[in-house]
């Protein structure tokens, strides 16, 4: 893949100096945008680490964390519950904007979200067979069955995708990953509804991250981190192809080969977040979306922006799930389209036609 | 020449077969239920000496049901192929316009007030579960309220496609939300009730719910065929439509409005039916390409017909219990479009 302008002999009349000033400088706003998310999302996970049924002071949370002790309660409800709780809220943010980000880059399609794969469904097929058939599973192990599920829903459509005749356009792609989902997402409401398990199925996947253990964290670790540094290689082909195919394939794009590496990419990062926190609708379509707004089109600073933006766009969901109705949880897919929702409508109205 | 006039005389093969497919599984589902008809009865039935059963299962039951779903499928697949080429969107379907969401908010909210521990609520209860009506008034209202502020919201000087679809994704997911906090509050019975009614199911079939929906459906179906150029030139693009001499902005409005009108029919009978208006029009597209002449007719007939099957195999696949007809459209459909999308 010979992407980079410059470095292949095409631009060679271009100064080479006067290219890095422009590059650098169009770097610097992007970086500033992501470096002030971090901030804030480090802030908001402190909040979250702070904030619960159980009070004590940024002191006693701040031990609860670095100086870990199992016979002091609340250090242990910090270290046991809120800290993987955090992390996995801000894990789960950070794949699906990842995720919905490479979509909409690699189909050019502005509706593309990371459900349209299959991925959701394919999980929420393998959950309801889980509790129709072995219902005395735990939740590590549905947590399993839940990834499982969303591999086989992408490799079908991978699968489709590549064995149709003209290979695997961004709308054939699209189709074949709505016509399966709605196949495996139906096929699971019917057996949900014939096995009488379909409440049971529907309060997990309104989900949330209320209960992850760390067993269930160090378990999705090696998809996430292995999903996001596909993202970040995989960067710079889906810029050129978010703007012009045609254009990315005359550079030497192997179109196929990137659709299949952002395919497993897309696979490997929802799976984790779906077999986590299961159904979050909206964090996926909507980061992007955002994000082209702060950082702009190029890929590699999208594509840690997403992370950035997905993942305090969850804590922040997850704060208030706590907060709007104690002590019970709001689901968090509800808070995710309650805040995402106005901030898409005011993308959607500043867009110029 | 020659070619022309084999592709017009091929044009008329498809709508055509679809339409003898159509009769055929009518006639052969008229025989088939928890009771029984030989042909002869049928026949008999028909001929206007009939037993009394036999008449009440096929004029009260079989045939308005029947009716019923061949309308919806085709006011959903004409809706849907109306958005595919109003957005330009292939992936566009008539959920986007919000009615479904809407109306299954409605829905809800309706089950939920009518359910059995909120005693302060009597009246509505009565109301509520004596009429069917009553879930039909509040699927429209729900869907009247939800499309309007759809179009609203995505109202800037005309509605640009993209616009649109962003924002009817964004507003359908807070429907969705909501949805889901609603269903999360109720008992198992109105859960599996509000879950059967989500996935559309053809519930109020009878001939009343028949004859409100049939003079709206063909007056719209036809009016819409005359339309079929304009959808033609509105797919190419707004500036080539414009230089085409077509009022964009109007003809848009003229055309959502319609597409909004046959869902919300569609989803006061029928329920959340999903996957139709999506699948219909890519299917018909690959049998008769895209012009919307034929497009328009040919994916009428394939939603109605798709909509009879699946109506029929919902209600017979694990009998006796039913199969809600939305999620049996999925499951038919989805390997058979795939498979189109396979050898194309």
């Amino acid at each position: 893949m010979r992407l980079q302008p410059g470095l292949d002999g095409n631009e060679r009349s271009i100064d080479p100096a006067s290219l890095a000033v422009a590059a650098r400088s169009k770097a610097l706003r992007p970086m500033l945008v992501i470096a002030a998310g971090l901030v804030v999302l480090l802030i908001s996970c402190v909040f979250s680490l702070h904030s619960g049924n159980f009070d004590g002071s940024v002191g006693d949370t701040r031990n609860a964390v670095f100086h870990y002790q199992s016979n002091d309660s609340f250090r242990q409800i910090v270290w046991e519950l809120r800290l993987p709780r955090m992390l996995a809220a801000a894990a789960v943010g950070a794949c699906l904007a990842v995720s919905g980000a490479l979509m909409q880059g690699l189909t050019r399609n502005p509706l593309a979200d990371p459900s349209i794969l299959g991925v959701t469904q394919g999980s929420t097929l393998a959950m309801a067979l889980g509790l129709a058939f072995a219902p005395a599973l735990s939740n590590y192990s549905l947590m399993f069955i839940s990834f499982i599920g969303a591999g086989v829903g992408v490799g079908f459509v991978i699968l489709i995708g590549m064995f149709s005749r003209n290979g695997m356009t961004p709308v054939r792609l699209l189709l074949a990953g709505m016509a399966m989902g709605t196949l495996l997402g139906s096929l699971a409401t019917a057996i949900a509804i014939h096995y009488d398990v379909a409440r049971i199925l529907a309060f997990w996947f309104a989900g949330g991250v209320a209960g992850v253990s760390w067993n269930q964290l160090e378990a999705l670790l090696p998809a996430f981190v292995i999903g996001v540094v596909l993202a970040m290689l995989l960067a710079r082909s889906v810029t050129l192809i978010s703007l012009d195919e045609c254009t990315a394939q005359g550079l030497g794009a192997n179109l196929t080969l990137i659709r299949i590496g952002g395919a497993i990419a897309v696979l490997l990062l929802t799976g984790a977040a779906v077999s986590i926190a299961g159904a979050i609708s909206f964090a996926g379509l909507l980061v992007p979306h955002l994000c082209r707004k702060l950082v702009g089109y190029d890929y590699r600073y999208m594509i840690p922006g997403a992370a950035v933006f997905g993942a305090l766009l969850l804590v922040v969901c997850d704060i208030f799930t706590r907060m709007i109705y104690p002590p019970y949880e709001t689901p968090v897919s509800v808070l995710t389209a309650i805040v995402g929702a106005p901030v898409l409508l005011y993308i959607a109205r500043r867009q110029r036609s | 020449m020659r070619v022309v006039y084999a592709l017009r005389r091929k044009s008329w093969i498809m709508p055509v077969g679809v339409l003898v497919l159509i009769v055929a599984v009518f006639l052969v589902s008229l025989h088939l239920g928890a009771v029984r008809l030989s042909m002869k009865e049928v026949w008999q039935a028909f001929s206007g000496n009939g037993s009394p059963k036999t008449d009440m299962v096929l004029y009260e039951l079989r045939l308005p049901r029947m009716l019923l779903s061949l309308m919806i499928g085709a006011c959903l697949s004409v809706a849907g192929t109306i958005m595919q080429a109003v957005t330009r969107n292939d992936i566009a379907d008539p959920g986007i316009l919000g009615i479904t969401s809407g109306a299954g908010l409605g829905v809800v909210v309706l089950i939920l007030l009518t359910s059995e521990d909120t005693k302060a609520l009597d009246t509505v209860r009565q109301w509520g579960t004596d009429s069917v009506g009553a879930s039909s008034v509040a699927a429209f209202v729900g869907g009247a309220i939800a499309a309007l502020l759809i179009y609203a919201l995505a109202w800037k000087r005309g509605i640009a496609p993209t616009r649109l679809l962003i924002v009817g994704v964004a507003v359908n997911a807070v429907l969705g939300a909501a949805i889901i906090v609603i269903q999360l509050l109720m008992d198992k019975g109105d859960f599996m009730r509000a879950a059967i009614w989500l996935s559309g199911s053809i519930w109020s079939a009878n001939w009343s719910a028949v004859l409100a929906l049939l003079p709206w459906i063909v007056l719209l179906l036809a009016v819409i065929y005359f339309k079929a150029r304009i959808l033609n030139v509105l797919r190419l693009g707004d500036e080539l439509a414009q230089s085409a001499g077509l009022s964009v902005e109007k003809e848009r409005r003229h055309l959502l409005l319609m597409a909004a009108a046959l869902t919300g029919a569609a989803v006061a009978a029928g329920g959340g039916i999903a996957f139709v208006g999506l699948l219909a029009p890519h299917i018909a597209r690959k049998l008769v390409g895209p012009k919307h002449e034929l497009l328009l007719p040919v994916s009428a007939l394939i939603g109605a017909l798709l909509l009879q099957l699946s109506d029929i195999v919902g209600k017979h696949a694990l009998a006796p219990s039913e199969i809600p007809v939305g999620l049996v459209v999925a499951i038919l459909g989805a390997p058979y479009f795939i498979f189109l999308l396979l050898r194309k």
